[in-house]
């Protein structure tokens, strides 16, 4: 999938986060990581048609993505979206919030979205949790099942916003592992994420993200082994300086 | 097998019973009790000869309160959105109608809206004019209920909602509506029980409810205290019907998160 950001600006109340953001690379699992409030959050929600960059550009294989309410709908459902916590439907069982959007983003009908959801929740062993609500839910299972509800309307993009940094390192463990799943599958992935372990193994390709804006990307095992830029330099020795 | 055993998470039916028998005869002696300490034996045969009115005046606060209930939930609905309204005359409008009513006592405002407002623009049927007052006066409260509910639903549900690609229609119906409801039932309760006893208020523009009614009744046959405990009665019976619909609604939009 070849991923195309065009100066891409934005700012909040006159307070840049990201600042003209350019990128144009193929890959099928990139990574995201930098610094906390670098606009890594940001730039993934831009992408996800979440929110309207202030300038710039975003082409998905070479069509350009139409920050306009009604083309972003239809483009929102090519896209799934991880979030970083309670990202679940708190009114809705764990079964419901799978078949929700397949009901009604996709008009499936509620036998085929219900086996689909069930499909799924086997594959993940999550059988036991369909019935339940998310408050009923661990961390990692809540994850689990937000990765299945993104999954079953089968996006050609999964986008990620640190899923497991609210994690305990068993659970992370879960979530990554059904990640892995995935993306050996051909699942086309981006993730925002601190888990340098899982970027360099897992990824493909490393975006670097600091003070606004991309300051190095690359082939991962390149920018873990040979880091070009001196804040790429002091991040990863930072990160990885308790890494066993 | 041991009973107890069975017995010992949640009361059996039978337990069930016995304590609400319990708490029926409490209240009953109690009142029983307080009648006799100051010697006077009630005698609710002299209702009888009145049960026409009675049962009019009943008929009349039912369909008060159900218009009111109907109305002001439509303006509470309409008002809650309009004070979170981007244009500022809707928003400023929708807070000054919840603050003026709720900073005045519906006394005041009923006396206002009938003699002088209803005068002017012509509504003159007295119980079109009550059910409309009345739905003002509780439309406002119902508003801050509403709006207060929107705002205690997380914003990352909408997000959820947009990133699943839901339309903004789908999303008030199978997003906001159900987590609103399951919030403000309990509260929408209070507010509903409230309309039924406030249109006794209705009374003082001479509308024919049944505190009206009772009143009247007073005058001819002179037992106070017959009537108003009936008046009393009657208007539990309406408000506990009330409780117990919304009872039922909770149960319907409840989900494990408000448990």
């Amino acid at each position: 999938m070849q991923i195309t950001l065009n100066n891409i600006c934005k700012s909040f109340a006159g307070k840049v986060v990201l600042a003209n953001v350019c990128f144009d690379e193929a890959f099928s699992s990139l990574a995201i990581v930098g610094p906390s409030g670098a606009g890594k959050s940001t730039l993934l929600r831009i992408i996800g048609g979440l929110l309207t960059p202030t300038a710039g550009e975003l082409y998905i294989d070479a069509a350009k993505v139409i920050y306009e309410e009604k083309q972003l709908l239809s483009y929102r459902r090519t896209i799934g979206f991880v979030f970083q916590s309670k990202g679940l439907f708190e009114h809705l069982t764990a079964l419901e919030n799978v078949t929700l959007p397949l009901i009604h983003s996709f008009d499936m009908t509620t036998d085929k979205a219900i086996e689909t959801a069930a499909q799924l929740f086997t594959r993940f062993g999550l059988e036991e949790e369909g019935h339940k609500y998310p408050s009923q839910l661990s961390g990692g299972q809540q994850q689990r099942i937000q990765i299945a509800r993104a999954v079953a309307v089968k996006p050609k993009l999964l986008l990620l916003d640190e899923p497991t940094s609210a994690l305990d390192p068993e659970l992370t463990a879960e979530v990554l592992d059904m990640l892995g799943e995935l993306q050996s599958d051909g699942l086309n992935t981006i993730i925002v994420t601190h888990e340098m372990g899982f970027a360099k193994k897992a990824c493909e390709k490393i975006m670097f993200i600091a003070d606004n804006t991309i300051v190095e990307s690359g082939p991962s095992a390149q920018i873990f082994s040979n880091p070009q830029s001196q804040p790429l330099q002091s991040f990863l020795n930072k990160v990885l300086e308790w890494h066993v | 097998m041991i009973p107890m055993v069975t017995t010992t998470s949640t009361p059996s039916k039978r337990t069930k019973i016995m304590s609400a028998l319990i708490v029926a005869l409490i209240i009953v002696s109690f009142l029983w009790l307080s009648m006799f300490l100051i010697g006077y034996k009630l005698d609710f045969a002299t209702l009888l000869p009145f049960k026409q009115r009675l049962w009019q005046g009943f008929s009349a606060t039912l369909i008060i309160s159900v218009m009111s209930l109907l109305i002001s939930l439509f303006i509470g609905a309409m008002t809650a959105i309009g004070q979170k309204s981007k244009v500022l005359v809707i928003s400023y409008l929708a807070q000054a109608y919840v603050q003026i009513i709720r900073g005045t006592p519906l006394l005041v405002q009923i006396y206002f809206f009938f003699y002088i407002v209803g005068t002017a623009w012509g509504i003159t049927n007295r119980n079109v004019a009550g059910a409309l007052i009345l739905s003002i006066f509780e439309g406002a409260y119902i508003s801050e209920i509403i709006r207060g509910g929107l705002e205690s639903i997380d914003r990352q549900q909408y997000e959820i909602a947009k990133a699943i690609g839901l339309s903004p229609a789908k999303t008030s119906r199978l997003v906001t509506f159900p987590i609103l409801m399951s919030r403000i039932l309990p509260a929408l309760s209070g507010q509903f029980a409230s309309i039924i006893k406030d249109s006794s208020l209705l009374s003082v523009i001479a509308v024919n409810e049944l505190t009206q009614n009772t009143q009247e009744i007073s005058s001819q046959n002179f037992r106070m205290f017959e009537n108003y405990f009936f008046l009393g009665l009657l208007y539990f019976a309406m408000s506990f019907t009330v409780s117990m619909i919304t009872r039922w609604l909770e149960r319907v939009y409840k989900h494990a998160d408000n448990t």
